[in-house]
């Protein structure tokens, strides 16, 4: 018995993210692979549609403005003979100059569109190193609003408005498009991404991954931990997605728990226009990319869709039949229907 | 102290109370000369290899840095391989200079390498060792710096770990008469740590690696190739015979020098 060739159907992948044309949804978040320039390459020979570069952290700039004045000053002006006994560090390149050099080598390499990535929580040198990442040719930056309100004496209030600010800031010196990545950590999540989009976001990034310390009980230390993502934690961003889509005018990414071409189509389904993955091409290589483009067109063509701008949104909450099912309700109807099972 | 004491017991004696005044001079006196690397590698070479050369008994203490301490951290001969300094922002790109290997092809000039962080035993013995040693004595002793970006009060401990990463081997090389005279004898372990954990603990090198990462990991590779290798050197260096130049029947070593073994 011979095997059937595969037939590849015909299906329009094209979406636009941020005002870019992306020849398809799928999108390399930021992470290690995207850290390297030829792993870069091999994601978009394997298909991706974009690339956002690991972000610029504002915490290593600064660790590293201090360190350097630390070094600069270590034992300075204790002898008469010397006022100094490190180098001038103006010389050495900075981590954000080897980033800014990344950017622009990223460019250089790839014909997709590269997205620069900034983490940090204050306006600080944001709107500086925004605008230099615009210079080195990003196409795009994503600002990445991380942080832990640990102060007691900082309300909810005083952060959302200190971020909208930020991101204020931020947009009005850039000429390049804009999104924020945020946590799902807000009282009204909703409104808080409207208020973003207001102050000049032009897509959001449904969520950040908050990496939780652990405490080892043997050496009685806090100890970072990172565990990559699997697909069951889709759904927190799916259904803000659903939520937000053709409520908002901004584009709509998914970043967590994309794996496989079924999650890829979720996330179209709700409403994303893209869906960036990380930890899956970490754990399978910049090659599952294809991977999942084919899972997707095989989906898509089984289903009866033509093309991604005719899916995406199309199980939205405003266009399902019973938009209650993304709100408290769903909560009901899930625990009623666990319970009746033991009946 | 015991000669003044037996002298002022034979006061009033005239000549005894001469003799006090003399007292000084009268025992045996040991000369050092100390200075830094920025001397004794670089500008002030010459001067040190006259003295080495002239067979005199004074002992050469240098108290090596690996960069010009007193005036603000400029490399030196003595710099090693990837470390950044003033002259050498983008780390040393040549070996650190093997000052004792050098002193040692004279044949009668006791050379030592100690790191008091490393093994106080072998500091003590070497430095009297260098001072009963007829001849021109060199003992090079590893010294922390402000400039080699550290926290000065953990200098034993970077001490210690420059002897464990093979950077800086302990020894004692001091020639005998007989011509089966094994002279030098490593008195450190071989390296048990990874250059790079030694190097990377300090700013000097650590800073290279934050603000050129391909360079850096091209010359720490190329550094630690010297540890390889100087350490293969130095193996085989224990097992040379080398005698000091003597008339027959003439006995050149003093003291049984170097030839106890110091716990490593």
């Amino acid at each position: 018995m011979t095997a059937e060739p595969t037939v590849v159907p015909e299906f329009d992948l094209l979406t636009t993210y941020l005002g870019l044309q992306l020849r398809s949804p799928l999108v390399a978040s930021s992470g290690p692979l995207t850290a390297r320039i030829d792993s870069l390459r091999a994601l978009e020979q394997a298909g991706v549609a974009a690339v956002v570069l690991p972000s610029l952290f504002e915490e290593q700039i600064e660790h590293e403005d201090i360190q350097a004045a630390r070094l600069g000053d270590l034992g300075s002006d204790s002898n008469p003979e010397a006022t100094s006994y490190f180098p001038d560090l103006a010389d050495f390149e900075s981590v954000a100059d080897r980033y800014l050099r990344h950017v622009e080598q990223a460019k250089k390499a790839l014909s997709i569109p590269v997205v620069a990535s900034l983490n940090g929580e204050t306006a600080g040198g944001w709107v500086r190193y925004a605008r230099l990442l615009e210079l080195a040719g990003a196409d795009a930056i994503e600002l990445n609003l991380y942080g832990l309100a640990a102060d007691l004496d900082v309300t909810g209030r005083d952060v959302e408005d200190e971020q909208v600010e930020l991101v204020a800031l931020v947009k009005a010196s850039l000429s390049i498009p804009l999104a924020v990545k945020i946590g799902p950590h807000y009282s009204a999540l909703g409104n808080q991404a409207t208020r973003f989009i207001d102050a000049g976001a032009d897509g959001l990034v449904l969520f950040n991954r908050f990496y939780q310390p652990d405490i080892d009980p043997k050496t009685r230390k806090v100890a970072p931990t990172l565990e990559l993502s699997s697909s069951s934690e889709l759904r927190l961003p799916l259904r803000w997605t659903a939520i937000l889509s053709g409520r908002v005018e901004a584009s709509l990414a998914v970043t967590t728990g994309v794996h496989t071409g079924a999650d890829v189509a979720r996330c179209l389904l709700a409403g994303a226009d893209v869906a960036m993955m990380t930890s899956a091409l970490l754990v399978n290589g910049p090659g599952h990319v294809a991977a999942v483009e084919r899972e997707l067109v095989e989906w898509a063509a089984e289903s009866g869709f033509e093309s991604v701008a005719q899916l995406k949104g199309s199980v939205s909450q405003r266009n399902v039949a019973d938009p209650s099912a993304f709100e408290r309700a769903n909560y009901m109807s899930t625990l009623i229907g666990f319970t009746n099972s033991f009946h | 102290m015991r000669l003044r004491e037996r002298l002022a017991a034979l006061e009033p004696d005239p000549t005894a109370r001469h003799l006090l005044s003399l007292a000084d001079d009268l025992v045996r006196s040991d000369v050092w000369i100390i200075g830094g690397d920025g001397w004794a590698y670089d500008i002030g070479y010459g001067g040190l290899d006259h003295v080495l050369a002239s067979g005199e008994n004074v002992n050469v203490l240098v108290l090596d840095t690996e960069v010009y301490s007193n005036t603000g951290g400029q490399a030196s001969k003595a710099t090693p391989r990837g470390a950044v300094a003033k002259f050498a922002t983008s780390g040393k790109s040549t070996p650190k200079k093997d000052l004792g290997a050098l002193a040692m092809q004279y044949g009668n000039v006791y050379v030592a390498q100690i790191a008091l962080g490393a093994n106080e035993v072998q500091t003590v013995r070497a430095l009297q060792e260098a001072a009963a040693w007829p001849g021109p004595s060199l003992v090079l002793a590893y010294s922390t710096c402000i400039a080699h970006g550290i926290d000065m009060k953990y200098s034993m401990t970077h001490m210690r770990d420059a002897v464990k990463s093979g950077h800086w081997p302990l020894y004692r090389f001091a020639p005998g008469s007989d011509e089966h005279t094994k002279p030098f004898r490593l008195d450190s372990r071989k390296p048990a740590m990874a250059l790079s954990e030694f190097a990377l603990a300090e700013a000097r090198f650590a800073m290279l690696e934050r603000s050129d990462p391909e360079r850096s990991h091209h010359l720490m590779a190329l550094a630690q190739a010297d540890v390889d290798e100087r350490w293969h050197y130095y193996e085989q260096l224990a097992g040379v015979e080398r005698s000091v130049p003597h008339e027959p029947g003439a006995i050149v070593d003093p003291e049984g020098v170097a030839t106890e073994e110091v716990p490593s």
